[in-house]
This record gives structure tokens, C-alpha cells and sequence, in this order.
């Protein structure tokens, strides 16, 4: 039988991070293997292709097709400024010369004397990749990119919008239960990472924008307010390319969740360092969590064994991840192994859990529980 | 091996998230299937190996079994003794299945019959080009550099006419130059299926930058479609590139003894080998977590021909795609089939937490019917979107006159008639495994509103995927697991068509069910009832209001044999055409909670 329980989000004190930092086409990596890196230094370039722009040169000189060739002033290769002429018409005794223009600068890339097409493409975009984190160069990946790799803490949201920023850590709120409010959020939070408990109200968010907060890490927050801030609906949880000021990552869930224990203490002892931050997500095969990851002074010793993801056992610390008890830790005390029938009627694997909070011991669905992963 | 000679099969399915293997054997004259096994697919980190999924699986059907198909990292074949299956056989979605874009001239005629080959062969189709389409040429440029498909298919021009558009086409996407999704290292497949006039220019266009395969034009004269040939390459070219490039595919392709065919594709079979066997219309749904796809084989009034059709609806699904549904379907068509009082930013809060832990399943009643809610919304969306899409013309070699040609809106609404249908099939976790299949049965209806006497079935264990590849090399056995073990008769819905004043008589029905109870009863406008009945033929007299219809034309009386089945027979007198629930909150929850009590959709009466 597969396993019915989600491992969980990653929240490692001390932990060798690597990132694999790629090019989208194939380029050149401008560092060499065992290089230190900082996050804000370029690894690797390339020029994108430049736009194309389709004019078709037989329907501006009102001529077939076929005798495009003969009235080029310019030739397939050649450069052109926008305003050249590419091609024109004899016209009658030399007077009323029809012209086809080139409406941007470029270089002529193809003339069809079947379509009338012409392209011209604009210059390449330069794109370079950052190293993101601070680091050390493990790996080259030739024309394609690098490994960086570092010690640091990670921690793993559950969905995020926003790209990759930069910022110090600062905690809003005293403990996991107390929601961030908009008078939290002062001047003095430019280009900080924000911290804090339960909720971010939409207000909030709004704030933390305004005064140039790079990014806001907390529990919970109201999925219909997403839409408040990217301007349209995330129906698929793939995401990262918002172009918000702000990133946003939510800990826990949508809602008013108070923010794990774990996750919130870890945070809270780093608070006034620097992290790396990324609110890309994608939830498919393959899954993309947010991520906070703060590294490490380099005299730091890291347990280099890796987190083994067990099956779900007796003693196991668990979180639930659906109502009723969404959001609640607690500890695997029985795992019967037949279905037991829920109060939906469903047929479901479960696990006896006692509740942290009410000392309860409740049955749930394994499926509704994650797997509190430490190190 | 000769069909007959086969004795034993091993079928899976390589899913995005679990892999499904079922052992189907022949006992005495029939095929039946045996066991069924599971295991996490394991295309991804840290395995990349989807064959170790695949062993997995088959691990667990050889434990259930009891008896040995594995030897090391092989399945035995063919079987030796008690060793081992005769064939072994697969499909896959893993990896996000096929993703194509389509291009043609116009966009209601060659780009459309396109789309049509590439939905037939089980790609999700991501975009349309088309020179009509309402895009600049720079537009589509971008569009196409942006997507990174699996494939593409370019398509227009009838033979020997003018090669200037698809020319066009062509030269947009050389200079688009576009990548492929999965490695950066290899050509994006290109098919041309256009005017054959054109074949040396698009290979002047495209062969040095994709990887360009020529075949016969999909729509050689204005009326008739050949999608045959465009959608044998799609097939051929998903197992060389697509699936090549998905990690351990190679070691499956040695593996299976028939090609590894596309999901989708592979349910689209089965669904049309039984409607030609039985000679009855259908319409199938399988609604998965992240989408949707709707098949149906109705018959071609004109010509009376079974003409098949297959919509994907990308982003419409229970739980990757279920904020897409709810963005999609706006929230108070979602909160209609919701029978209690809710609090909309809860609601909402609940659906975005189901697509960030898609996983998790509703432990509370309370959730499962949001949930149920949600389905019906996202059945009823795919279903919009397919009768949309089977317009026009009807699968492969249709012929179809000029006139027909340009209109091809009015010749749509002749394929998906719900009067005509005979049998819904539903599959998919949200309706194979609901609690009741009371439930199933009730979301199918609510969704697709069916019209007249129509049967309802689900897929038990959702196997038809493998019933469909095991079509292509074995139709009988196909058939027959697919008819003993596979289809779960739920009942009959009645449902009259037509408008009527409350109160007044909609429909009178007369039949006796087998333990000897005689019903003989008029309905109203509102009314739902269920009659416990099993699957057997029952003589039935169903007599309609004037103006109304129950299959035979306005007022026309029907005589026929109707089925019960796990649910039974269900009275849906809550009329059609229109349809219409009540506006006022506190009424039309009353409403839900009477029609859910009269149909023991949550417990029995």
C-alpha cells in the first residue's frame, strides 16, 4: 500500500544547502569550481534571442510576394535602425516610390518570397543568474549554470508569491499566536524579512509594501486577499514570477493559522541576519516550497547525515493539515492497521494522534497529517 | 502470441502521483481481473526511475496474488507454468502527460481539426494558433517561445491550394525557435500535417531547428478530416521524444509488450470499443486532480455513425486545480450545491488550503460535501467545454458538405445531445470513491443533467486506462473485464425536458419493480425520488405533460426497459431546459437538504 502522508515542510537548524543555479538557454558560467561566492554575484550569462517582429513587406509595397527579392534595399544579415528603409517599389519614371520601413532596430533575419514575411530580430537581452545564496561553487554545469553550495538553517513554507530577495531578519510579533497588524510595520522595516505569528491581514500586507519590507513570513493569511495583491486568481499554485514588492510566504495554510513552533524559534534565533528568500511555489510532481534560508557562519559544524524520511511510526511528531484540527502537533500513538470509516462515511488509513493542545486523542486520517521533519 | 493463446495480462498505469497495476486471467471461456496493486510513481527525485514504480506495483498484485510474476528487476513473460503473465502492457501520465500546441489557417477549420488530432491522441493542448486568431504575428512569436510543448502540430491548407498561410505559420515559428519542456539539449518535435504543396517549404523553414516530421494533410479538402495519420505520429513521437526523455522510460518501453500509449488516449479506446460492441451513445468523464477530460461517442444523425470525441479541461480539478475551479466557476455557483450556511472567506480559505496539501482528504461531513460541491462545478465546466469542442467535424473521414464547412456552430449541437444519450460513465477519485455512490450518482446528474431515460455507471477502481491500451492487443478481453469488473451500474435517471408551471403534472410513470412492488405515480415540478431497484430489466411506461419530452418527442409516451443498479432508479423531475435552483439562500439549502433525503445521498432513509 503507498504511503498516505505527506513528509512535511523542512525546518533544519544546521544543513549544507545546495541550489542549483541554471540559465534558461545555454550560456557561459563565469566562476570555477571551489570559488566563495557572494549571494549577489552573477555565476553565469547568456543573451537571450531578441524580440521578433514580423513586417510583411509584400502587403506594405502592395506587390506579390514573389518580387520582394528584387526591390530589397536591404539584405537578409544586414543591421537596421528603425526608420530604415528595407525595401521599396520602382514605382512610375522613378516617381511614387511605394516604402516598406522597418519599424525597430535590428538586424534582418529572413525575406519569404512565398509569404511576403520578413523578420527582423531586435539585439539579444543579456540575462545573468545570481548565486542567490552566499557560498561556495561545488558544482559547474557546463554552459548551463553552478552548485552553490553552504551551510545555513532552512526552512520550508507552504505556499509563497513572489521571486527571490534578499533581507535581515526581523520578528513582529512575541510568540506563534498573534497575528502581524498593520501598526506593527514601521519606516524602520525597509528591506527587512518580516516575521510573524498567526495571520497578515490583507492591511498589513499592504503596509509592509509600502514601506519597502522585502518580504513577510507568517502562519496564515486569507486566500481571497491573494487576488488583492496580484491583481488576479491563482488557480494553480505555481508561482514565483509576481512582480510584487514584497514577497509573501505562509508558513501553515490560508486562514488564521498560528505559525509552528519550530519554524517560528528557528526564526527567532537568526533574528538580525541575513536571508535568502524565495516565495516561488509549485505544487505538482516535482513539488517547489517556499523557502527561507539563512547561512551559517563558515566555522559552523553540520551533521552532514541526511534527514531519513521514515514511514509514519508510533511516537512520530505530526501536524494536522486539515480541519477540523488544522494546524494542531501532536504525537502518533496507534496506527491500526485496518480502515476505519470516518465521519464522512470515507474508508480511510488513520493514526491515533493525542492532540499537544487539549492532551485529546483523536482519530485522523494519515493522509491529513505531516510528518514534522527536524534535524 | 496469438490473442486466443493469451491467458494472463499485467497492465499498469504510470500516473503524476501513483502507479496502478491490475491482473487480469482467464478463467474458464471469460477474462476477469484478479487483483489490483499500487505504489508511488517514482519519476521524480530521488528514484528517477519510473520502472521502480512499476515493480512495486507489480510487487504488491504478486503478493495479492499469490503467485510469483517477478524475477529480480523483470516481469516474467510469457508465463511459464504458475510463473509469470503472457503480457505485460502500460500507460502514462507521469510528468504532466503530453503537452502540445496545435497551429493551423483558420482557426474553426484547420486549426480546429488539429486540436482534434491532438486531443484524440491524449495531449493536453495548451494553445491554438491560428492566422485568424485575433493575435499579432509578434504575439503568437512570444506565445510559442513561452510554452515550451512536448510537440507541435502545424497544420492548414487544403492539397494544392494556396501555401501562403501555412508558409506563414512556419516561418512564425522558426523564428520562434521553440524549446522543448522537458532537456535543453534536443529539437522540439514539429509534425507538419498541412498542404502537401507546401511540404518543401516547411522543410526549408524548420527542418535545422526542430525536429520535423511530415504526414498526410489532416484536412486535404475543405470536407473531409484524416486525423488518422497526424495522431499515429503523435503516438510514435511521445514514445521516441516525450517519453525518451522521462527518466527510466527507455527500460519501460523494453519492457511492455505493446506500445506505451497516453492516458487519455488509452481511456478514449475503451470508451469507443464499447459503444461499438454495444451500439449505444456514451459520454465518460474522469475527473482528476489536477484536470479533467470528457469523452463521448455519439452518433452522427445524419449518417448514424458513432463519432468520438475527447475534451481536456487543463486546469479543472480536485485538488492541484481546485482554486482554478473555483476561480473559473465564481464562487456562488460553487456555494449553490453547498446544503448548509457558510462563510464565503472560509470557504475560500478551505479550497486554497486543499490546493496547497492536495493530499489531504474530508475527514467531516461537512467537508466532503464542499467538496462534493466543488465537483460538481468542475463536471459541469468540462462538460460546457466539451460540448463546445464537438462541433464541426466529427472524427476521422467525415464527410461533411461546404455549407456544413462554414457553419460549424448549428452542426455542433447535433453531437452532444443529452436526450440521446444512453449511458454516463464517471471515473476519477471523487467519484470512484465517494462514501456512497448515491453521491456519485448525484453529482454525475447535478452536473450533467441528463435528459430523459439515461444509465449511470462508475469505474470501481478506475482501471480503464489499462482496459484501453489492453483494447489495442486484446479487444475481447478488454471488453469483457471492462463489462464484469470494471463498470459499476448505479441506475437509471429519469428526467423530463421541458418547461412546466409548479405544481401541475410534469411526468406519470408506471413499473413494477422485481420484488413485485407496482409504482405507478405523477411527479411535479421540484420532485426527486429513489426506487431501490438491481440491475435488471424493468418494463416501464413513462408518460409526459403535454410539451414536455422523456425521449419520444413532446408528450409523446415511452415504453421502455429501464435498469436499476447499486443505486437504483432516480425520478429527477426537477426539470430541464431550464434548470433552475432557487435564488434565495435559506430556500434553496432547504431545497438541497430535501433532494439529498430523497435520494439517501448520506445515509439510508
Amino acid at each position: 500500500m503507498a504511503h498516505a502522508y505527506t513528509p512535511g515542510l523542512k525546518v533544519i537548524k544546521k544543513t549544507v544547502v545546495q541550489k542549483i543555479r541554471r540559465l534558461p538557454l545555454i550560456g557561459e558560467v563565469v566562476v570555477k569550481k571551489g570559488d566563495k561566492v557572494k549571494a549577489e554575484d552573477v555565476v553565469a550569462t547568456t543573451n537571450l534571442p531578441g524580440n521578433v517582429i514580423p513586417v510583411n513587406l509584400a502587403n506594405m509595397l502592395n506587390i506579390d510576394s514573389s518580387e520582394i527579392p528584387d526591390l530589397l534595399i536591404k539584405q537578409v544579415g544586414d543591421s537596421l535602425n528603425k526608420g530604415d528603409l528595407i525595401a521599396e517599389t520602382s514605382g512610375i519614371f522613378g516617381l511614387f516610390k511605394t516604402k516598406a520601413i522597418s519599424p525597430a532596430t535590428g538586424t534582418l533575419e529572413s525575406v519569404s518570397k512565398i509569404t511576403g514575411q520578413a523578420i527582423i530580430r531586435e539585439a539579444p537581452i543579456p540575462v545573468s543568474v545570481q548565486a542567490y545564496i552566499g557560498g561556495e561553487i561545488t558544482d559547474i554545469i557546463e554552459n548551463e549554470g553552478v552548485e552553490v553550495s553552504t551551510a545555513a538553517s532552512f526552512i520550508q513554507g507552504i505556499f509563497g508569491i513572489g521571486g527571490e530577495c534578499r533581507g535581515i531578519i526581523k520578528i513582529l510579533t512575541q510568540d506563534t499566536t498573534t497575528p502581524i497588524t498593520a501598526d506593527m510595520i514601521t519606516e524602520d522595516d525597509k528591506d527587512k524579512v518580516l516575521v510573524g505569528g498567526s495571520f497578515l491581514s490583507l492591511e498589513a500586507f499592504k503596509k509592509a509594501e509600502k514601506v519597502g519590507a522585502i518580504a513577510v513570513v507568517v502562519g496564515g493569511f486569507n486566500y481571497s486577499d491573494i487576488k488583492s495583491i496580484v491583481g488576479y486568481d491563482i488557480g494553480v499554485a505555481i508561482t514565483g514570477q509576481e512582480e510584487i514588492g514584497t514577497t509573501l510566504i505562509i508558513t501553515e495554510g490560508f486562514g488564521e493559522v498560528g505559525m509552528a513552533d519550530l519554524t517560528f524559534d528557528l526564526l527567532k534565533s537568526h533574528e538580525g541576519k541575513m536571508a535568502s528568500v524565495n516565495g516561488a511555489t509549485q505544487i505538482r510532481a516535482g513539488v517547489i516550497r517556499p523557502e527561507i534560508i539563512i547561512p551559517l557562519d563558515g566555522k559552523t559544524k553540520i551533521d552532514e547525515s541526511k534527514a531519513e524520511l521514515f514511514g509514519m511510526d508510533i511516537g512520530a511528531e505530526v501536524r494536522v493539515i486539515r480541519s477540523p484540527y488544522f494546524g494542531m502537533l501532536g504525537e502518533v500513538t496507534d496506527l491500526p492497521h485496518e480502515l476505519k470509516r470516518l465521519e464522512s462515511g470515507s474508508l480511510a488509513r488513520v493514526a491515533k494522534v493525542r492532540l499537544y493542545d487539549s492532551k485529546k486523542e483523536v482519530l485522523l486520517p494519515r493522509a491529513n497529517l505531516e510528518m514534522i521533519e527536524k534535524k | 502470441m496469438k490473442p486466443e493463446a493469451i491467458k494472463s495480462i499485467l497492465a499498469t498505469d504510470c500516473g503524476s502521483t501513483t502507479t496502478k497495476a491490475i491482473l487480469i486471467e482467464k478463467q474458464g471461456d471469460e477474462y476477469r481481473l484478479v487483483v489490483r496493486g499500487e505504489a508511488p510513481t517514482t519519476v521524480e527525485a530521488p528514484f528517477e526511475d519510473v520502472t521502480k514504480g512499476v515493480l512495486n506495483a507489480a510487487k504488491e498484485v504478486e503478493e495479492l496474488c499469490g503467485r510469483q510474476l517477478l524475477e529480480g528487476d523483470h516481469i516474467i513473460t510469457p508465463q511459464q507454468g504458475d510463473k509469470g503473465v503472457d503480457i505485460y502492457i502500460s500507460t502514462s501520465s507521469a510528468g504532466g502527460g503530453l503537452q502540445m500546441v496545435v497551429s493551423g489557417i483558420v482557426k474553426a477549420m484547420s486549426a480546429e481539426s488539429a486540436e482534434r488530432a491532438a486531443l484524440g491522441a491524449g495531449a493536453i493542448v495548451m494553445d491554438v494558433l491560428a492566422s485568424n486568431d485575433g493575435r499579432l504575428p509578434h504575439q503568437k512569436i512570444q506565445r510559442i517561445r513561452h510554452l515550451r510543448p512536448d510537440m507541435i502540430l502545424l497544420s492548414g491548407g487544403t492539397d494544392n491550394g494556396n501555401i501562403k498561410g501555412v508558409v506563414e505559420m512556419s516561418e512564425l515559428l522558426k523564428a520562434a525557435s521553440p524549446k522543448p519542456r522537458l532537456g535543453i539539449s534536443y529539437k522540439l518535435p514539429v509534425i507538419f500535417a498541412g498542404n502537401q504543396k507546401a511540404n518543401a517549404e516547411i522543410e526549408k523553414n524548420l527542418k535545422d531547428v526542430t525536429d520535423l516530421s511530415i504526414v498526410p494533410n489532416l484536412r486535404p479538402v475543405l470536407e473531409r478530416e484524416n486525423l488518422g495519420p497526424a495522431r499515429d505520429k503523435i503516438h510514435d513521437l511521445f514514445m521516441e521524444h516525450v517519453m525518451a526523455q522521462a527518466p527510466g522510460y527507455k527500460k519501460l518501453m523494453a519492457m511492455t509488450d505493446a506500445p506505451i500509449m497516453p492516458t487519455p488516449g488509452a481511456v478514449g479506446e475503451i470508451m469507443q470499443v464499447i459503444a461499438r460492441k454495444e451500439d449505444i451513445t456514451v459520454l465518460g468523464v474522469d475527473i482528476g486532480g489536477a484536470t479533467t477530460d470528457v469523452f463521448s461517442v455519439f452518433k452522427d444523425l445524419e449518417k448514424g455513425k458513432p463519432v468520438f470525441n475527447r475534451t481536456v479541461s487543463a486546469n479543472l480539478g480536485m485538488s492541484y486545480s481546485i482554486s482554478n475551479v473555483l476561480a473559473s466557476a465564481t464562487l456562488p455557483n460553487i456555494l449553490r450545491w453547498v446544503p448548509f450556511e457558510i462563510d464565503e472567506v472560509d470557504l475560500r480559505n478551505r479550497i486554497g488550503n486543499k490546493m496547497i496539501r492536495p493530499t489531504t482528504i474530508p475527514q467531516s461531513l461537512e467537508e466532503l460535501k464542499i467538496e462534493q460541491a466543488i465537483a460538481r462545478e468542475a463536471l459541469r465546466l468540462s462538460f460546457i467545454q466539451h460540448k463546445e469542442f464537438a462541433v464541426g467535424l466529427k472524427g476521422v473521414q467525415k464527410e461533411r458538405t461546404i455549407s456544413d464547412a462554414f457553419d460549424q456552430s448549428a452542426s455542433g449541437e447535433t453531437l452532444v445531445n443529452m436526450m440521446d444519450l444512453d449511458i454516463l460513465v464517471g471515473s476519477g477519485g471523487v467519484l470512484s470513491h465517494a462514501p456512497r455512490r448515491h453521491q456519485s450518482a448525484r453529482m454525475m446528474i447535478d452536473a450533467f443533467l441528463p435528459e430523459g431515460i439515461t444509465q449511470l455507471a462508475v469505474d470501481s477502481i478506475f482501471m480503464m486506462p489499462q482496459l484501453g491500451v489492453l483494447s489495442v492487443v486484446h479487444v475481447k478481453a478488454a471488453a469483457e473485464v471492462f463489462k464484469k469488473d470494471c463498470l459499476l451500474r448505479l441506475g437509471t435517471c429519469i428526467a423530463p425536458v421541458g418547461p412546466i408551471k409548479p405544481g401541475k403534472e410534469y411526468m406519470r410513470i408506471n413499473f413494477t419493480l422485481p420484488d413485485g412492488r407496482v409504482v405507478d405515480k405523477a411527479y411535479t415540478l421540484g420532485d426527486m425520488e429513489l426506487f431501490k431497484a438491481p440491475y435488471e430489466a424493468i418494463e416501464a411506461e413513462i408518460t409526459p405533460a403535454r410539451g414536455v419530452d422523456v425521449g419520444a418527442g413532446t408528450g409523446q409516451v415511452v415504453k421502455t426497459k429501464i435498469y436499476g443498479g447499486l443505486v437504483g432508479i432516480i425520478i429527477d423531475a426537477r426539470g430541464r431546459r431550464p434548470f433552475v435552483l432557487p435564488e434565495n439562500p435559506a430556500e434553496r439549502v432547504a431545497k438541497l437538504q430535501e433532494w439529498s433525503k430523497s435520494v439517501n445521498e448520506f445515509e439510508d432513509k
